[in-house]
């Protein structure tokens, strides 16, 4: 299932990140902060407008991504 | 060897910037690398040893694959292909203590550049009181690399990396690069080497609940900024009386005690009143650069930017927005260099575009005079000030018109393919009493050089056009009049008149070119010099008050709404879009909203008050 699809604070694994495109700079950067397989993620927080964006705790640390940046990764559930 | 240059490195939020002051103190000098617009923040401090050791602060990075010119530039620091600074001979890679599993990442990636280099362990008192047990000595022999403690935000708190630096010959890392996946490098690390009670600090999952909330989270950022900006007019008053009344006495005393002439004109006009107009708002710009660095510091400005950024997608922007848009607020030159953040070069281009638009600090002078010489203070619910209201109001007149002038702007793109959001939301921490007084006195030295500097000259400019050539010796009309001042204003008279500026108003928006602000000295300089003893003696926005309708006072607090005259933001924008036609653009967009919005405000004001 995508990452943007996982309900709130439902713990969930990474499977991986697919790249959109050929050059696909999100995709690289998601990877890079560390959207590898089998890391632990959660989605803490979603905005106010929309539930958007998404607050996601991978590893120790938080990231906001927007829906369309979180439907790059795929996760299963914990 | 005598002098050593380390450069610090590390992903935003480590710390690296507290470090940097806590190493250099006071002793820093920030300029831009040549033909980037990337700071480059650079101190020194002297060892024990006597060795003056220079320190490079550069931007924060998460990898060394770079998204944007910050990233390049460490990159290329590090790599040693920077000409201007050279390889540094000691690379201090910072990692936040509480965040291994990010930093380390890319700890190893500068690690792989096979140059000396030690770690930086910071933040270990948040480390510490959040259980988190490192084993140093595992990790510098997993790592390869001399591994040091420190509290880059207490007193001494780099104690021991300064005393490594100093004593230590460092040397390149033990460990070469191998081809293995660094995310499984890093997590065989961390298992070797850290103990971790929780993946997250309790007080960010509290806070962020209540902060974050869906429901409450905007009404608080709404409340938080409505109490800033309450704050700037409340508590500046006590502090811009003493200034004024300061000046004021300075002022009299020459003209009581100077022989009348040229000379004495000029010190208690332009000298005097000029630098004194200016001066009197530094209380209320350090007030409002105390609320943004303490939000900066606290980790709530990316949160408000989290709050924000479906609302900003929808008029063509990005949440990393707020924090360029917030420092504009201050001022937009270091708003429009904040956007290089932004790695989306169209949200990009419309938040340069939009940050003329919010209240900068130059514009609270001229605000301020008009506010308090037209607008009447009274209680609001008995503890709300209605000239505050009136501030909070131009605020958000600002801010409405950016919104719109970005969501026009998303109309016109050509490209609609969506842009990045993907931002770090760091720990809170409590503000750092250091750093706040450094990023405050780093922000007054540039407003009193800007005093002193381009203010004060063209006050002194504007003071030989207002007083030369002097008037003929059977002279009915003030000495203004028939001065180059004088003839300038009447000439352009005409263009404004519509928007009920008068012929003074004019002359002040010449000078007002260099800086906002200065349209309130060069107002102050001109009816100086124009006035009777009577009307000197009186304070500026008495005379204002007296000798401006309500229709024409209104209509300057519209223009300077949009008030495109500052000529060091256009240049800042030709500096980061490389672009004349953009420059060109911004400043017709502002000048024709100004005149509209003024012509508009005229308009009814004069109608409703006859």
């Amino acid at each position: 299932m995508k990452l943007s699809d996982l309900p709130l604070h439902s713990a969930a694994i990474v499977v991986d990140v697919a790249d959109l495109g050929a050059d696909d700079r999100v995709g690289r950067r998601l990877r890079e902060l560390g959207f590898v397989a089998d890391e632990p993620v959660k989605v803490v927080a979603k905005g106010p407008f929309r539930a958007e964006p998404l607050l996601i705790q991978i590893g120790f640390t938080r990231f906001a991504l927007r829906r369309a940046e979180a439907d790059r990764v795929q996760v299963r559930t914990a | 060897m005598s002098g050593l240059l380390i450069a610090l490195v590390g992903n935003p939020n480590c710390g690296k910037t507290a470090l940097f002051n806590q190493l250099t103190g006071a002793r820093q000098k920030v300029a831009n690398f040549a033909g980037v617009t990337v700071e480059r923040k650079e101190g020194s401090f002297t060892a024990p040893s006597g060795r003056v050791i220079k320190v490079l602060d550069l931007p924060g990075a998460y990898s060394l694959d770079a998204l944007g010119p910050d990233e390049i530039i460490t990159r290329d620091v590090c790599m040693g292909k920077v000409a201007e600074v050279g390889a540094p001979d000691v690379i201090v890679c910072v990692a936040d203590a509480t965040n291994l599993r990010l930093n380390l990442r890319f700890v190893l990636e500068i690690r792989k550049l096979g140059r000396p280099m030690v770690l930086a362990l910071n933040m270990m008192d948040a480390a510490h009181k959040r259980g988190i047990h490192i084993d140093q000595d595992r990790l510098q022999a997993r790592l390869g690399i001399p591994v040091i403690q420190t509290v880059a935000i207490a007193g001494g708190g780099a104690k021991h990396l300064i005393e490594h630096i100093d004593t230590q010959s460092i040397e390149a890392p033990t460990i070469a690069g191998n081809e293995r996946d660094v995310h499984l490098e890093v997590r065989d690390i961390l298992n070797a080497a850290v103990t971790m009670p929780s993946f997250t600090a309790k007080i960010d999952d509290q806070l962020d609940g209540v902060l974050l909330n869906p429901v409450f989270g905007l009404p608080i950022l709404a409340l938080l900024m409505f109490v800033v900006f309450q704050a700037v007019f409340a508590w500046a008053t006590p502090l811009m009386d003493g200034i004024e009344g300061l000046f004021g006495w300075a002022a009299d005393m020459v003209r009581t005690h100077m022989p009348e002439g040229l000379l004495r004109s000029f010190i208690a006009d332009a000298m005097i009143s000029g630098v004194g107009s200016v001066l009197v708002f530094l209380p209320q710009i350090l007030i409002l650069f105390f609320f943004i660095l303490v939000l900066e510091e606290s980790g709530y400005l990316p949160r408000a930017a989290f709050l924000l950024d479906t609302l900003m997608a929808r008029a063509g922007l990005t949440g990393r927005a707020f924090i360029p848009l917030l420092s504009s607020f201050a001022c937009a030159i270091p708003g429009v260099m904040a956007t290089r953040s932004i790695h989306d070069i169209r949200d990009r281009l419309t938040t340069i575009m939009i940050a003329p638009l919010m209240t900068c600090s130059a514009r609270l002078p001229v605000y301020a005079l008009l506010i308090a010489a037209f607008i009447p203070e009274r209680q609001v619910w008995g503890v709300l000030s209605f000239q505050g209201l009136v501030l909070f109001g131009l605020y958000i007149a600002g801010i409405l018109s950016a919104l719109i002038v970005a969501w026009v702007m998303k109309l016109l793109r050509t490209d609609k393919s969506p842009a990045m959001l993907l931002m770090e939301l760091p720990s809170y921490r409590l503000p750092n009493p250091r750093n706040l007084a450094l990023g405050l006195w780093e922000r007054a030295g540039i407003f009193m050089r800007r005093i002193t500097g381009v203010i004060f000259a063209a006050n002194t400019l504007l003071w030989v056009l207002a007083t030369f050539p002097r008037p003929p010796a059977n002279a009915t009309q003030p000495a203004i009049d028939y001065s180059f001042a004088g003839m300038i204003g009447h000439a352009i008279e005409p263009i404004f008149s519509p928007i009920g500026f008068t012929w003074e108003i004019c002359i002040a928006l010449i000078p007002g070119m260099a800086a906002r602000e200065v349209a309130v000295s060069a107002l102050g300089t001109v009816y100086a010099i124009s006035g009777s003893e009577d009307a000197v003696a009186n304070q500026l926005q008495a005379t204002v008050a007296a000798q401006w309708s309500l229709a024409t006072g209104f209509s300057l607090l519209a223009w300077y709404i949009f008030a495109p005259q500052c000529l060091s933001t256009l240049a800042v924008i030709r500096r980061e879009t490389n672009s004349w036609k953009f420059v060109g653009i911004t400043a017709g967009y502002l000048f024709a909203l100004a005149y509209l919005a003024s012509f508009l405000t005229y308009s009814v004001t004069k109608m409703v008050t006859g």
